[in-house]
């Protein structure tokens, strides 16, 4: 009995080595997680059929000629060629891309987290009011439709009304008509539209700071809400800041809407036109896929690009 | 610093003005300067709001009215009448329009709201070859908006000959990376013990899914359920449906309001429709948002 039940204990380990030597094999473990495999199927087939692969498909057709109708024939760098040397509209729309963006992600960005962090002072139902009036504008559909009656350029418009009657203005003005207004009344209806998800992250991230953090800090000498802000809020939301910073950014390249629905499309001497107006205009009106690709991939660059680089730098935060 | 158990988290409460906790360094001025700006900011962000709800409410004449004015002086709902009107008018029954919408948004929802939990729950919890490569693909994803992928889409659409029917809105609108996103960072938080038990039990990863995991993540999906809504809601399908009878409220709406000037009234009516549909849900279910939100964070 007790020899045999030795050298069991010995076959024991000798099997449980054998094991963990199997275990860490790649294909025991993908055999071993077949589960989650399939759980994970449905989600990612979807993700590959209408994320991965268009982003691949866009980037392989940008090389080439194609209008749906015949086989696409390889072009090489051509359509990238016309879009920076002979593609005026494109250089306006990229310029207009990229001073919207440049505007209005970081505006929007530092907006989400002041408003946040101000509404974290409140409380009860006054915090839930003030988060539903910041929020309301960004879920709203295209109800920003509402801003056209605003710039109205005729004597029905709200801010034509206003100003004549304040004596600011002798005349009514064509906000949307007149090249120098477009960029930054798109601008500014943008900014309203823009507390989004990155905003109730930062409602949501400031809550979970915990209490005696401050306390600490209190006694640390922290004196004031800024020091307080600075030294103790911004380093424990650092996660929710970076989460927030993709939609910012993401929804600042993507701005598109906005432009055609208020400045109209086209827009008065492309003045509003940007790179996702100009990518619509070839992708589904004229059907150059080929080149629409091309429009397609430097707008993914750059959004993917600048992403990095941002969140590169919001790392740094609190080191 | 989040706390471990999501069910402890702060809440919106009406207790909390009452017991309202003592702040460290507020002063009172500082208290008032802030309360001055939110109230300024506040207003500014509002008054489109308002206009939306007033100019819904205001009758013809006070819509042409010169110098326009924000308030509506004697309120009807005769805009809601000449759009209902208008609505029974149309070629395709106007309810059809309405199942259609509930079809794509509802599909779009449920399907998402499934697959995704679905596929976030081993990505939160558990360890498997390849699961830091697809969660870093969902994560790209998020960095780069649908204009990207359109173009190709249509093109995969199309290919698939599932164009011109409900599937071209509800398939692609199943695999958004922001649902799984925030579906796996809000799984990651629950206790492991949790699951644990009910595996010693001898139940299935499938089972432990559905009856563990699930209904401890209510607010996740709850607000996934609205985020996706929001998204589809906007939609009208006008890309992919060439059928009317297929086409969503949204498109029938547009339609309507886009007849011009002798549309003002149905069309302000329309705006409010659109308005407020989403921020209803918004209101109805804020504090498991704010909750779901806590734990969208993104970790190194």
């Amino acid at each position: 009995m007790a020899f045999g039940r030795k050298s069991d204990k010995k076959s024991g380990t000798n099997t449980a080595l054998q094991t963990a030597q199997d275990h860490n094999r790649l294909s025991y473990r993908i055999k071993k997680s077949w589960a989650s495999y399939v759980m994970l199927a449905p989600y990612f087939i979807l993700f590959f059929f209408f994320t991965v692969l268009p982003v691949l498909m866009a980037v392989y057709f940008s090389f080439t000629y194609y209008d749906m109708l015949q086989m696409p024939t390889f072009i090489g760098w051509k359509n990238y060629i016309k879009l920076f040397l002979e593609d005026d509209i494109f250089m306006k729309s990229l310029k207009n891309t990229l001073i919207l963006a440049v505007v209005t992600g970081p505006a929007s960005y530092f907006m989400c987290l002041l408003f946040a962090w101000i509404i974290n002072e409140f409380h009860g139902w006054l915090r839930a009011f003030l988060t539903l009036i910041f929020y309301a504008p960004s879920i709203c559909g295209n109800a920003y439709v509402i801003w056209k009656l605003i710039l109205d350029s005729n004597r029905y418009g709200y801010l034509n009304g206003l100003l004549l009657k304040w004596g600011i203005l002798d005349e009514a003005v064509l906000w949307m008509q007149t090249e120098k207004y477009v960029l930054p009344m798109l601008i500014i209806v943008q900014l309203w539209l823009s507390l989004g998800t990155g905003f109730l992250a930062f409602i949501a991230g400031l809550q979970t700071i915990d209490k005696s953090m401050y306390e600490a800090a209190a006694l640390d000498g922290v004196k004031n809400r800024w020091q307080e802000l600075w030294y103790v809020t911004l380093p424990a939301m650092k996660p929710q800041l970076m989460f927030g910073a993709v939609m910012q950014i993401t929804q600042a390249f993507a701005i598109c809407d906005v432009s055609t629905q208020i400045a109209g499309n086209p827009s008065v001497n492309y003045s509003g036109a940007t790179i996702v107006t100009h990518l619509l205009d070839y992708g589904t009106v004229r059907f150059e896929m080929g080149y629409a690709s091309a429009i397609a991939t430097v707008l993914f660059l750059l959004m993917v690009g600048s992403n990095m680089l941002v969140q590169k730098l919001l790392r740094r935060v609190g080191e | 610093m989040r706390a471990a158990n999501p069910t402890t988290k702060p809440k919106f409460s009406l207790k909390r003005i009452f017991h309202k906790e003592k702040k460290l360094n507020r002063s009172m001025a500082g208290n008032t300067l802030l309360f001055v700006f939110m109230a300024l900011c506040g207003v500014a962000m509002a008054i489109p709001l308002v206009m939306i709800v007033n100019n819904c409410l205001k009758p013809l004449d006070e819509l042409f009215q010169y110098p326009p004015k924000i308030f509506v002086r004697n309120p009807s709902l005769e805009n809601f009448t000449s759009l209902f009107v208008q609505m029974s008018e149309s070629w395709v029954t106007f309810s059809r329009y309405i199942l259609n919408t509930i079809i794509i948004t509802g599909g779009g929802m449920i399907g998402h709201v499934i697959i995704a939990s679905l596929a976030a729950y081993p990505l939160a919890k558990h360890n498997f070859p390849g699961k830091n490569i697809l969660f870093r693909m969902v994560v790209l994803s998020m960095m780069f908006s649908w204009t990207v992928t359109q173009t190709p889409q249509y093109m995969i659409i199309s290919w698939m000959h599932i164009n011109n029917s409900y599937w071209a809105l509800i398939l692609p609108a199943c695999s958004f990376g922001m649902g799984l996103y925030l579906m796996k960072q809000f799984m990651e938080q629950l206790p492991d013990s949790l699951m644990e038990s009910a595996r010693l039990d001898g139940a299935s990863e499938f089972k432990v899914f559905w009856t563990i995991v699930m209904p401890n993540v209510k607010p996740a999906w709850l607000t996934l359920s609205i985020f996706q809504f929001q998204q589809m809601w906007g939609n009208t399908g006008s890309t992919f449906l060439r059928d009317e009878e297929l086409k969503p409220l949204q498109y029938a709406l547009m339609q309507i309001s886009a007849g011009g000037v002798a549309r003002t009234g149905s069309a302000a009516a329309v705006t409010f429709i659109i308005a407020a549909v989403p921020i209803i849900f918004f209101l109805i279910c804020q504090s498991n948002i704010i909750e779901t939100m806590t734990s969208s964070g993104m970790k190194e």
